[in-house]
């Protein structure tokens, strides 16, 4: 059927156009509050909630960085934070241009009778849970599904789970104002080739916009966030920048409506500079590409200013340095104009797989 | 899953191309015995084999006409038929740069349970004749699906067997050198407005490509036959803008950018609401990763029939018809029609048939 009738339509068209605005696209920095400890671990950095808003605060007031930035999805926490001087970060996003999203998922538990295959929770009282980002500010959701690359998975179990459980999510943050991001991530773990990436992530494309528009969901006010299509971690073969490009995009023009607005990729475990590059060479592609291709980036967009930053007053401004360098990175990359010559910061062409991610 | 591999995926891929070429179309003049009978009936011809012979040669060799073509769907009958000096069809078109297709269902059956709603039959040993009809020179193939809207119709069952026959059509056909078109034609039948047609329209569609996925066809080398998206024929006519709207929107929501070229049937549309009605769609300024043309059967040959009576000595009258709206459809995929074809006698009747049965 078609779309229900929300009396946000025009407003969710609205901002998931602006969100695919060339030049800028999306700053992942909704890691929960064990995610973002691994991250202070890493730098040596105790997971205590003012190292928490610092870091934010770091990002989000690096000057002439918010202009590269269409959205910057939150964790809850983050959403109701401060700066130092006592102004609401969702404030000093919107002054700067920014929409403010949300995770609304509660992550991932094991699906019974599955090799470790996993579905996504957090639909219960979903409504009210929206409602209430809606009011403080955020006007965007994510909601991160997972499927993994096996001998026998993705199951169908799988797919279906992880598409129906996206759709609902979505058009419950549609009644309430939110544009949803759809995120089906397939793991870039394993030892497979690009084309069996291909296969699988074209398929579960597929599902995920049948139950799209089985529940109703307007297109035209979602976001995508898939993974590239790339070969396994394990597989022992890298790929150029222009084979995943046009892997990816034909996947993506055999299954994504054109009334999809934008397309804001995950970095997964790719290196800072590989994220860029690949996005790049998508942007450069010749082809039929009827919706924005931006990026949605946490590790690829913060690796190297957390590196930097070590949690010390002192490396701010180089912290903030090297985040401006990514993120300029990036928005060149949305129209394929990086020459590759961003300043690495340290750490920028560091892979950042984690074997079997759990955020 | 993704597609599978097909020795004939570059040909493939390049006919759909082709057929979608921008000041193109598709002559549907694959009418089944029966159907041509009645259309032979309604200008008093007898419905014999000279006479089926007859009327396609009268429109394949009109002067100037194949340029405005990329396909002819035909029947098995003209296949294998020659014109009166003895040329194949099959050669004609080729050498003008036409390319042959081949309607391959066997008509709809009803569906127990339902409340009339059908799916289409012709699967048993479709490969072999798909091999055969590549061998007799055709390039693309056609199935027609149908499904019509009422107060609980069409029903989820309804949609799956014509979605998933489509699918099974499709991939066989791609397995033999035949560029399948996808053919699942809502009937314009009924007092629902627009805005109902397109929530069906949308719904049929997702099915469609879910199934057309799980049947690991190539999309590029596909192509889409829609209903465009209309009002009932028992309710209100609108604009040509507003039937473009929602059509390309209804596109935009279901038809992923893989697939080159989508060509409307024309329902029951007269020749000129189709003309103009295609025409609009190629003007909107929106998203069209797709070429929009036409696969035109009743609205390309109503005044030409009407012509020629079945008549040696309207021939020439007759060719000139059938030449005019293949220019204004040719220019309608351009959004250049001006709405100046001379109309023929009957260019503006409808061609509305209730519940018509092909």
């Amino acid at each position: 059927m078609s779309c229900f009738k929300s009396k946000f339509a025009d407003e969710l068209i609205a901002n998931a156009a602006y969100i695919g605005t060339p030049g800028k696209g999306i700053l992942a920095a909704d890691e929960s509050t064990g995610t973002i400890g691994k991250r202070f671990a890493s730098i040596n950095v105790e997971n205590v909630e003012s190292n928490r808003r610092a870091l934010r605060e770091l990002l989000f007031t690096t000057p002439g960085a918010l202009q590269y930035i269409s959205g910057i999805i939150l964790f809850e926490e983050t959403l109701y934070q401060k700066t130092a001087s006592g102004k609401p970060f969702v404030d000093v996003m919107k002054e700067a241009g920014v929409l403010p999203g949300i995770k609304v998922d509660k992550g991932t538990v094991e699906l019974a009778g599955t090799n470790g295959e996993t579905t996504t929770i957090g639909l219960d009282g979903l409504g009210d849970r929206c409602k209430k980002y809606y009011e403080a500010g955020a006007r965007f959701a994510k909601w991160r599904a997972v499927l993994k690359i096996g001998d026998n998975e993705p199951s169908e179990l799988a797919i279906h789970e992880n598409a129906y459980g996206l759709a609902r999510y979505a058009v419950i943050c549609q009644e309430n104002g939110l544009v949803p991001i759809v995120e089906p991530e397939i793991l870039v773990d394993g030892s497979h080739d690009i084309e069996q990436c291909a296969y699988v992530t074209e398929r579960v494309l597929a599902v995920c916009y049948k139950a799209l528009s089985d529940h109703h969901v307007i297109l035209e006010g979602t976001l995508l966030k898939p993974n590239m299509v790339t070969p396994g971690s394990d597989s022992g073969s890298k790929v150029k920048p222009e084979v995943i490009a046009e892997h990816t995009v034909r996947a993506l023009q055999r299954t994504v409506p054109a009334a999809v607005p934008a397309v804001v990729f995950l970095s997964g475990g790719q290196s800072e500079e590989e994220a860029t590059v690949n996005l790049n060479a998508i942007n450069q592609l010749k082809g039929k590409k009827p919706w924005s291709l931006t990026f949605s980036y946490g590790r690829a967009l913060q690796q190297s200013t957390l590196k930097a930053w070590g949690g010390k007053e002192e490396n701010f401004e180089k912290a903030q340095k090297a985040f401006l360098a990514r993120a300029k990175a990036n928005s060149e990359a949305t129209l394929g104009g990086y020459k590759g010559d961003a300043q690495l910061g340290e750490g920028a062409s560091e892979s950042l797989h984690v074997k079997d991610y759990k955020y």
